[in-house]
């Protein structure tokens, strides 16, 4: 049965490398670089693409930046970076697969994995590219926002600290379901646990993949699907044949990874500003094109306010976060939804005691934390060196500041050193999409094997090899369909998505787990009318929140542009190309979308805020409270002792690593 | 899988156990609850306080970043005791008091 999978992954993964190859041969350019060799492309389609492919693409996908400065990886640098991390991530799945033998072994590597190495792979799995990328992107283009937002993503660990992690490590085994269903009536239960974990995994690695595919795109040039193909093979292969031991140790490559690109980063830019914080500082306040930016761009001052001092002001909060409520609402998700996460929670079964759990916390909170303190050092240090002008004009949202600053101070050394950087940043956000992306597809997969295949579809009488067998055939559904979602969300817009991964584990999951750990009259109705109610409430928010695209809005917008440049030419102003560009793109724009409704057939959001926390948390709490009193169980009352004694003391705690 | 079978119900009301789970709990909430609204008052004061933000404090350096930094030293600074009381108190609770019931 394993060979049968190591066979379609190959076959997979061959499908996608002659697939990938396809276009090279027919399109390449006569100067297409030839870096690759056979022997290593075959085992890594996602970085064969790239090489074979580059020019290719370069011709077909418009650039990002039509009169800006263009953002190029050098393939001849960048690529031997990739095929290194794949190579050595691959060499860890060997080595893990060899020790991937039981269903403890494939969910949770056994429990033996240390509270330091479990600290590094917590961090790895939660610091995403788009927290990499987009904070230092908001702090370059938006000043101290950006590091205001950054805040929360590290305070949520206080919550998982001191709540969730050693409770967790104490009653739980693999999944969410085994800590809900303790003294609850397992089968639904499972069920409705493994469906919530799927939904936040699913929003998380939508989110996640489109990323991926985008990034990748945009730095190395290689089309969207091949992309999204080659790095779905590779966290397939990471999790059917490595489980959780490769996943971890995947996540703390990337780790390493990370941090010590944006520590050597933040080095050069604190160099820049002779290591003096005051200078630094000085230097943001003073910079001519921060202040032109602040001043044209942010405020909209066409003419400077005498006296308004706009490079202090990018360092005051209220350029970027401009609804207070909206900003509270995401606060209460991060704090809370973080500890309701499925794949977080999932790292606590790994390690063996719960002391080793509050050890991995801690070192995930110093890593963590550290790195955003880098992140606004990297931000503002692209503000400086970079211009937000120049980020501005490459990628949304200023998403690849980190990369372009990497770029220019390296370049400022030599023109070597900047392709080397930025080829190690593109290869640390890479391993940072895998290590992520890794870990929801386990995740989701030992909620569907281990919650409804083995304990509601066959109560739970399972040998150790079907079990494996089940989660590792899970796995690969899993990924497959994580793959074919990211081709297909292409052109969706999936920016609401990791904020709805956090509202719906934030209302759905946090409510529940809690008062099952903690609440003597929580039970089975509890459990489920809070994970349904939560998790509705949340998605339901969302579905009528700004964060959808409302084509009536975007029609209004473009007519405002329209009017505008219509009556600047009716002054008998002649318009200039790109005005004239604008003009024709917002009259489409407008023809389009006139008439079009949002997809729940709305013409404007419903509710006013992009995160649903405030109200949707509330509402969880409310219904799991309301489900327990409204249907009594005298037996989840006389189980609580057990379940409050085992996650305080982790008493019998054996017995959970055991079977 | 021969366990032994604990009587679960004995060991709640066990002195040592009602001392560590009450010890656990009025940490645990206030601390959560400290760090809880101590991070809010970030956002909410950023956005209702902008003026006390914009005080410079050192050179350039503003009360907001300076504030917005300190959240990341008192998270770690909370975790850290956690850590130091949870090693010291908690972890010899439970130890004295796994030690009785064997």
């Amino acid at each position: 049965m394993r060979k049968w999978i190591a066979g379609i992954t190959l076959a997979l993964s061959l499908g996608s490398f002659a697939f990938a190859e396809e276009p090279a041969k027919t399109t390449a350019a006569p100067g297409a670089p030839v870096a690759v060799s056979a022997p290593a492309a075959a085992s890594a389609p996602a970085a064969t693409a790239p090489a074979a492919t580059t020019d290719a693409a370069k011709a077909a996908t418009p650039a990002p930046a039509p009169e800006g400065k263009k953002l190029k990886a050098n393939p001849m640098v960048t690529i031997p970076i990739f095929l290194i991390i794949i190579a050595v991530t691959m060499s860890v799945v060997v080595w893990s697969a060899k020790r991937t033998k039981s269903a403890a072994d494939f969910y949770t590597a056994g429990g033996g994995i240390t509270g330091t190495q479990n600290g590094w792979a917590i961090a790895g799995d939660y610091m995403s590219a788009a927290s990499f990328l987009g904070i230092s992107g908001i702090i370059s283009l938006y000043g101290y926002d950006g590091f205001m937002y950054s805040v929360g993503w590290l305070v949520a660990y206080i919550t998982v600290l001191l709540i969730v992690a050693e409770p967790c490590r104490n009653a739980g085994k693999y999944t969410l379901g085994d800590i809900l269903s303790f003294r609850t009536e397992p089968k639904p239960v499972r069920a409705v646990a493994a469906l919530s974990t799927v939904t936040v995994s699913t929003f998380y690695l939508t989110a996640q993949m489109v990323g991926a595919g985008k990034l990748m795109q945009l730095l190395i040039g290689i089309p969207y699907k091949f992309a999204i193909i080659g790095v779905g093979i590779l966290m397939v292969g990471y999790v059917v044949f490595g489980g959780m031991t490769a996943t971890t140790w995947v996540q703390i490559i990337k780790a390493g990874l990370l941090m010590s690109g944006a520590f050597l980063l933040s080095i050069l830019v604190a160099a820049k500003s002779g290591f003096s914080p005051f200078q630094f500082f000085n230097d943001i306040a003073t910079s001519s094109n921060i202040i032109e930016h602040v001043q044209k761009t942010v405020l909209k001052d066409p003419i400077a306010v005498a006296g308004f001092d706009y490079g202090q002001r990018f360092l005051e909060p209220g350029l970027f976060l401009k609804q207070p409520l909206d900003q509270i609402s995401l606060g209460m998700a991060l704090v809370l939804g973080t500890a309701g996460m499925p794949h977080i929670l999932m790292r606590f079964f790994t390690v063996p005691t719960a002391q080793a759990a509050r050890k991995s916390v801690i070192v995930a909170m110093f890593i963590i934390g550290f790195f955003y303190i880098l992140t606004t050092l990297l931000g503002f240090g692209a503000a400086l060196h970079v211009t937000p002008q120049a980020v501005s004009k490459v990628g949304k949202g200023g998403n690849m500041a980190a990369m372009m600053l990497a770029q220019q101070l390296g370049g400022d050394i030599s023109p070597f050193i900047g392709d080397l950087l930025l080829a190690f940043l593109c290869a640390v956000a890479f391993a940072t999409i895998l290590a992520v992306v890794s870990g929801l597809v386990l995740a989701a997969s030992a909620a569907i094997a281990h919650d409804i295949y083995v304990n509601v579809i066959k109560d739970g009488h399972a040998d150790q090899h079907e079990q494996v067998m089940a989660a590792r055939v899970t796995s690969l559904c899993v990924g497959a369909a994580g793959i074919v979602i990211g081709i297909a969300a292409e052109n969706q817009n999936v920016a609401h998505l990791v904020a709805l991964a956090f509202a719906v584990a934030s209302s759905g999951n946090l409510p529940v787990v809690v008062m099952s750990l903690f609440w003597r009259k929580m039970n089975t109705a509890g459990v489920i009318s809070g994970l349904v109610v939560g998790t509705v409430a949340a998605i339901a928010l969302v579905m009528v929140s700004p964060n959808m695209t409302y084509p009536k809005k975007i029609a209004a917008d473009a007519q405002k542009v329209v009017t505008v440049l219509e009556k600047k030419q009716a002054d008998g102003a002649v318009l200039t190309e790109k005005e004239m560009k604008d003009l024709d793109k917002a009259r489409a724009d407008y023809e389009k979308n006139k008439d079009g409704k949002s997809m729940l057939g709305l013409d404007k959001p419903l509710f006013a805020l992009k995160n649903p926390g405030i109200i949707s948390i509330p509402l969880g709490f409310i219904a799991a409270i309301v489900g327990c009193l409204a249907f009594p169980s005298r037996r989840a009352e006389e189980m609580f002792d057990e379940i409050y004694v085992r996650q305080n003391t982790g008493i019998g705690m054996a017995k959970a690593i055991d079977h | 899988m021969a366990e032994k079978q604990y009587d679960w119900g004995a060991i709640a009301k066990n002195p040592k156990f009602v001392e560590l789970h009450r010890k656990k709990t009025t940490f645990l909430v206030g601390w959560w609850v400290f760090s809880t609204v101590f991070y809010f008052l970030l956002p909410i004061g950023a956005a209702y306080a902008p003026s006390l933000f914009k005080i410079k404090v050192l050179g350039r350096i503003n009360f907001g970043y300076l504030f917005a930094l300190s959240q990341f030293f008192v998270s770690w600074g909370i975790a850290m005791y956690y850590a130091h009381v949870a090693n010291k108190d908690f972890d010899r609770l439970t130890r004295e008091l796994v030690e009785e019931l064997k």
